[in-house]
């Protein structure tokens, strides 16, 4: 474990039971997040996104088993521990904002008691408890934190909650914080304010953060590496700059010119990827992109690509870029 | 907000209305005059002349009924054909052991069906699970007074632990002799509660503000009891409000099994003695009942919503 990673995935292997068998829904993924660096992830739906980060924070559905790999926080492997050992991490030094604001916070109980009940390790007065989330709302931008900690989530509008679920994940001062598309749902100005917000608060507070998204815009402007994910694997990592000045595997190429903020011209109509996702049931043998693949050549459908070094990418798995393949 | 409640009270008034003109009607429809059935087959002409003109029988039917809701309306519910007490008193005197037999229901519904219901969600498809699943369906579909014959033959005549007959007297007595007709109205409905509850709390468990609350480590207890019970608890609260309508009607069951006192008794008896109003005052009563317990089972519900609160409050 290089001592510069808050967070380290090691060729996890996440799979489903299903009645057609097994659903390999992660494979071999490697993901190092460093400290107090800001990682995305990126890929479609369906990719894995959600698998990965449920098992980051061993929230995995009961259907899912650990195949094989590891998940490093500081000298401790998440997936070695009990539910119990892992709760005590939960929120404490890993935490997590979700994508839907609205559904985030629970609908009957203040924002103040949740976000006193979630100090329950602390062993302070209720007073304190709720002075600290006075101070938090304040760091998020609350106008009036005192009294509006007795409202209920319906009182604040969908960027305040998100601020608050924000505030609530920040409070214990993480090591890693997973924010899985915590702006999606928000509309363009709001999205704005809330990456600067939470940049704010990550360079305040050194944590790392794990940044799902769909929007490569929000990828540049906010994180120093891009991990590119597509049909459960890991197929491009490196740098944002350098993967997003040259995109070293296709997939990323053809979702970068799928991005509407990388057209030039007025269009009736966005750019797409044709085809499907495989099976991840029943795999194919070569590469998971060789279907929708424009580049694809001889070894692509009989060999699965080997992770390679390749331009500014620190990983792509691509036979195109792998020196030992003959082009 | 003020607009529900004022609209949810109407209906239930509504409800009362429509249930006293159908009362009314029905007691306009039962064969034979009713000045006869009072007076006896003996008396004379002039006798039920005499006899409908002073209780107004001879009026048209919407002169009858405006009169009928007149003297509702003072709380006078006619006299009882056999003793010739008001009907009001007799009902009310017999109220409060049938209000002690659904209360004693409700409890041994409830407290049971709670446990089971939290506990087959949190250890879904296991024993427990399973057993309330096949228990609810199997206990549902047998009739209360069945349940009540059953219990009285076990736990009365052959291990003697209950008495088989009466209200008792005292405290402790009329708490013991409350055990078995409790039982047989209340067990149906452990399982019904038990499913309801289970099927809420798995439903709020899949929302996204349990997701946050695990990711911030709190512990499945803390989650079940202050997270999600508070809501998942409501479903619950309306069914409870229908089932103890349910309880009433069973009640008459229980009571005549029992041999209980109490307003199913009073309607049993009085049906058999063709003393109609009795039984018309008892349903009245009985309904009015059960329609406050669904207004205040529908007002907590509200109530229950902090969303509700805060629109009131403005």
């Amino acid at each position: 474990m290089s001592v510069q990673n808050a967070l380290e995935v090691r060729d996890l292997n996440i799979s489903y039971k299903v009645p057609g068998g097994k659903l390999r829904a992660l494979r071999d993924i490697n993901l190092n997040v460093p400290r107090g660096e800001i990682v995305g992830l990126v890929g479609e739906s369906g990719c894995g996104k959600t698998t990965l980060m449920q098992t980051i924070l061993g929230l995995q559905s009961s259907a899912a088993v650990t195949e094989s790999g590891q998940i490093m926080l500081g000298d401790t492997d998440l997936l070695t521990l009990r539910p119990k050992q892992m709760r005590n991490l939960l929120g404490d030094r890993i935490s997590a904002v979700f994508q839907d604001p609205m559904k985030s916070l629970n609908p009957v109980l203040t924002i103040g008691r949740q976000m006193t009940d979630i100090q329950f390790r602390h062993n302070i007065s209720q007073r304190e408890k709720r002075d600290r989330a006075v101070e938090m709302l304040q760091k998020v931008r609350i106008p009036d934190p005192e009294s509006r900690l007795d409202q209920y989530a319906f009182e604040f509008s969908g960027g305040m909650r998100q601020r608050i679920a924000i505030a609530m994940a920040l409070m214990a001062e993480p090591d890693v914080l997973v924010a899985d598309e915590p702006t999606t749902a928000l509309d363009a100005t709001l999205e704005l304010t809330t990456i600067d917000l939470l940049r704010d608060l990550q360079q305040d507070i050194g944590c790392a953060i794990i940044f799902i998204t769909h929007h490569l815009g929000v990828v540049a402007e906010l994180c120093q590496s891009v991990n590119i994910m597509y049909a459960g694997e890991m197929v491009e990592s490196g740098p944002t700059r350098a993967v997003f000045d040259a995109p070293q595997h296709p997939y990323t190429e053809l979702l970068f010119n799928c991005d509407p903020a990388q057209i030039p011209e007025r269009t009736r109509h966005l750019p797409t990827i044709g085809g499907e996702l495989p099976s991840l049931i029943n795999l194919p043998p070569g590469c998971v992109f060789e279907g929708r693949c424009p580049k694809a050549f001889g070894p692509c459908a009989e060999i699965h690509p080997r992770r390679v070094q390749s331009g500014g990418s620190d990983m792509v798995k691509c036979h195109l870029r792998d020196p030992e393949v003959p082009q | 907000m003020a607009l529900y409640f004022i609209k949810r009270l109407l209906l239930s008034v509504l409800v009362v209305v429509i249930v006293i003109v159908a009362l009314f009607l029905l007691t306009y429809a039962i064969p034979g005059d009713p000045a006869r059935v009072a007076l006896g087959p003996r008396a004379n002409a002039e006798l039920v002349a005499e006899f409908r003109q002073r209780m107004g029988l001879d009026q048209p039917l919407l002169v009858q009924l405006y009169n009928f809701f007149t003297s509702l309306l003072r709380g006078d519910l006619g006299r009882d054909a056999v003793s010739g007490e008001p009907v009001l008193n007799t009902v009310l005197s017999q109220l409060p052991d049938t209000l002690y037999l659904v209360l004693g229901s409700v409890i041994v519904a409830l407290i049971p069906g709670v446990l089971l219901g939290i506990l087959s969600a949190r250890y879904r498809g296991g024993i427990i699970d399973r057993i309330s699943s096949v228990l609810s369906v199997s206990v549902m579909s047998v009739p209360a007074f069945v349940i009540a014959i059953y219990l009285l033959l076990v736990f009365s005549i052959q291990l003697g632990w209950f008495p088989a007959i009466g209200a008792g007297t005292g405290f402790w007595d009329r708490l013991h002799r409350l055990v078995l007709p409790s039982l047989a109205l209340g067990l149906a409905w452990i399982g019904y509660i038990a499913r309801i509850l289970r099927a809420s709390i798995l439903e709020e468990m899949n929302e996204g503000h349990v997701r946050t609350a695990r990711a911030f480590g709190l512990s499945e207890n803390k989650i079940m009891f202050d997270y999600v019970l508070r809501i998942a608890i409501l479903p619950m609260i309306t069914v409870l409000g229908i089932g103890i309508g349910q309880m009433l009607s069973s009640a008459v069951f229980a009571e005549v099994v029992f041999g209980r006192p109490g307003i199913g008794k009073l309607v049993f008896d009085a049906i058999i003695s063709r003393n109609y109003p009795i039984v018309t005052g008892a349903v009245l009563v009985t309904t009015i009942f059960f329609v406050i317990v669904n207004l205040a089972a529908d007002l907590l519900v509200a109530w229950l919503n902090p969303k509700v609160r805060h629109d009131l409050s403005r």
